[in-house]
């Protein structure tokens, strides 16, 4: 999956297909409408964000006490709990427990932290077959393709598209594309799938530490439907998941699902908390960077992320360049300010990947400054000397052009005398603007060169 | 009032007039304006790409060119945010001075000078363009994405122009895709983002689309003129000034 283009050149592949970047853009600015309708009902909305974010500062800023009280609570309720470092201790800890019980099949609800983690590509090779149960990542997996977003993997595919997928992979009829009977094709496919399985692996999208409880939010009812039926329930989750008390669900269920789809909540909102009689349940605590985010102070506001998407639905950037342009697990915005801290170096065109309109930013349902942010990161890059050697030195030039008011001068009358007398030195392929934009007009004179003639009084009072 | 009238660089390069409609229009307004004539650029271009801390003698500069004045106003909203979010310098006191005076034409005529009425006349179709900048970084107008009472300066402006109409938007707040240097960076997204800004304003009937951010501006005129539109872009200072033409 990982790519060596950068944004930009995959975004301009995507733009080839202009019909369909507009489709895309058309049905991902349709949930931010559906999510402003949401908001606009919520008489308190701007005062729920606030909440949120302010819960969310003082989880971040004590989270060792909250994680301690939480394994304290999970250890009590009968849950066996694993702390992993890593992507490499995750997997093996899943590993450990299902070669522990023999399994070799298991289910899984979206968790966006273990395709992080490519858990189903380690336990592939260790002969252990995951079949992911949402219905997104579901096509995206028969695809061999990551998600393109984090609430809607598959939102970059059209239902033709589906309907060839399934043809050739769970052999429906050729051309079937409506989406009812496709859902219903995979539904039986996927009925089948939970009654086998004998274990059952979700996300977190909250934890309680005071109870020890996690709460699992799905449209689908995909991650009840595995973990009621399995023997051995596992559940993966990044530490910054915690909330301190159980009514402070209420702020963040009410947030989810309006800011992620514009839906008052999900049809699911299932609460997990001791093992069935004959069951084992298993949660493991997955630091995989984010102790290093805290670490930043300039980016550690980014925990704060509950993974709704909204940023991705909001920005013209992602709408327009589709989720699979920022090669990473999780895209859009969000994606750029999160993955630089995994590997600066592999994710350094990201952060520019962004006009710094700052819609994410209001559009954020725990207020994280991601434009600010994604500003940062950007500073951060090449002081870490990321960025080309070209572009710094063309900043180089012109940070020396415009500390002198002689040179900027003679740039500018220069730059407007070739754009007067040699257009073709820019009006050309090289030039990126040119591409598909004409030059501005060159007028014959600056301002500055016009006020020294004209200026300073020019209306009279 | 003494005002140090800041005309970034690339306005005072290829957009002259703006300049000179937004000198004519404070003078109109009683103002006692000057252009500090060594004046160059805020930074942003450096400071957006990475380069922040390149930006230290462009922004001493900056200071030694619009210190002492009551205001500093500009006719470039994001010009003028940056200057307000980042302008640091080695006297760090005459910055924050700066930073706390300068303010973007728009917001300097509804906030400062409080005007209800102007003496403009300009019998178009004009959209409103609200740039990004001026939207969610200087809060011009209220933004889409937040639940709060609506409220715009630009079109508050703009409606006390006689013979103007404001045309509709079907996004009313979408970036335009310029971007700094994203425009050349990222020329494929952006591209397609200007010409569905633009195309949103033709089917509206706009025959001009204003904006108090000529870098959206020029974005998006290359895409008009490069598709032979008959749209065409002017900056709000040269509507708001339209009627001094006379003098």
């Amino acid at each position: 999956m990982k790519s060596t283009l950068d944004h930009a050149a995959l975004a301009e592949e995507f733009n080839k297909d202009e019909e369909r970047v507009d489709w895309h853009d058309g049905a991902l600015w349709w949930i931010r409408q559906k999510r402003d309708r949401s908001a606009h009902r919520t008489p308190q909305w701007e005062e729920l964000r606030e909440t949120a974010s302010a819960i969310k500062a003082n989880v971040i800023s004590n989270l060792h006490d909250y994680l301690i009280q939480f394994e304290s609570n999970l250890k009590k309720n009968g849950v066996n709990v694993y702390w992993a470092a890593d992507a490499d201790e995750h997997n093996q800890i899943v590993y450990n427990i299902l070669k522990a019980k023999n399994i070799n099949q298991m289910v899984k609800s979206k968790s966006m932290l273990t395709e992080e983690c490519h858990l189903n590509e380690y336990l592939a090779e260790r002969g252990i077959d995951v079949i992911n149960s949402d219905l997104g990542e579901y096509i995206q997996q028969i695809d061999n393709e990551p998600p393109s977003h984090i609430v809607l993997p598959c939102i970059h595919k059209r239902k033709e598209e589906i309907g060839e997928l399934f043809h050739e992979h769970l052999g429906t009829e050729k051309g079937l594309s409506d989406p009812t009977l496709l859902t219903r094709v995979a539904r039986k496919h996927l009925r089948n799938v939970f009654l086998t399985r004998r274990a059952a692996l979700t996300g977190v999208n909250f934890a309680v530490a005071e109870t020890g409880e996690y709460v699992v939010c799905t449209n689908e009812g995909n991650a009840d439907m595995g973990a009621h039926l399995s023997e051995v329930q596992i559940a993966s989750m990044g530490l910054e998941k915690l909330v301190p008390e159980r009514k402070h669900l209420g702020v963040f269920l009410r947030l989810l699902a309006r800011s992620a789809i514009g839906q008052p909540i999900t049809i699911y909102s299932s609460h997990f908390r001791k093992p069935r009689p004959g069951q084992e349940m298993h949660l493991i605590l997955v630091d995989k960077g984010r102790s290093a985010l805290m670490a930043r102070p300039d980016f550690r506001e980014s925990l704060k992320c509950i993974k709704c998407g909204g940023c991705m639905n909001t920005c013209p950037v992602y709408r327009k360049s589709g989720g699979l342009s920022y090669h990473n697990t999780i895209s859009g915005p969000i994606g750029a300010i999160l993955a630089p801290n995994l590997d600066m170096k592999q994710h350094a065109d990201l952060p520019f990947a962004s006009t710094l309109c700052g819609s994410c930013s209001n559009v954020c349902p725990v207020k994280i400054p991601i434009h600010d942010q994604l500003y940062k990161w950007r500073q951060e890059i090449v002081k870490q000397g990321y960025s080309a050697s070209r572009k710094t030195f063309s900043m180089k030039a012109m940070a020396l052009t415009l500390s002198s008011p002689e040179m900027y001068k003679a740039a500018g009358k220069t730059g407007r005398w070739i754009l007067n007398h040699a257009p073709f030195a820019i009006n050309n392929k090289l030039n990126p603007w040119y591409k598909q934009r004409d030059m501005p007009d060159s007028p014959k004179q600056s301002f500055g060169e016009w006020y020294a003639k004209n200026g300073p009084k020019r209306v009279d009072n | 009032m003494k005002i140090g009238l800041f005309i970034p660089c690339y306005v005072n390069q290829l957009y002259p007039s703006a300049a000179i409609a937004t000198l004519e229009l404070l003078q109109k307004l009683g103002m006692d304006v000057s252009y500090p004539a060594k004046q160059t650029c805020c930074g942003q271009p450096m400071a957006n790409s990475g380069y922040e801390h390149l930006t230290q003698s462009c922004n001493d500069l900056f200071v030694e060119n619009f210190s002492g004045f009551d205001y500093i106003v500009a006719p470039s909203a994001s010009c003028v945010l940056h200057v307000k979010d980042h302008l640091h310098g080695n006297d760090e006191a005459a910055a924050k001075e700066i930073r706390t005076r300068i303010y973007e034409l728009v917001e300097f005529l509804t906030d400062v000078l409080k005007i209800e009425n102007l003496d403009a006349h300009f019998p178009h179709k004009v959209g409103i363009h609200q740039s990004c900048h001026g939207l969610r970084g200087l809060h011009l107008a209220q933004m889409s994405e937040l639940v709060a009472p609506d409220f715009s300066k630009p079109r508050k402006l703009l409606n006390m122009v006689k013979g103007l109409e404001i045309t509709d938007l079907d996004r009313v707040d979408e970036c335009c895709g310029f971007g700094g240097l994203f425009c050349i960076a990222e020329e494929a997204v952006s591209v397609k983002m200007g010409k569905d800004r633009v195309a949103d304003h033709s089917k509206h009937g706009a025959e001009y689309i204003t904006s108090p951010d000529l870098s959206c501006l020029m974005h998006m005129e290359g895409i008009l003129q490069r598709n032979k539109s008959n749209v065409k872009i002017i900056h709000i200072a040269e509507i708001l000034n339209s009627s001094s033409k006379s003098l």
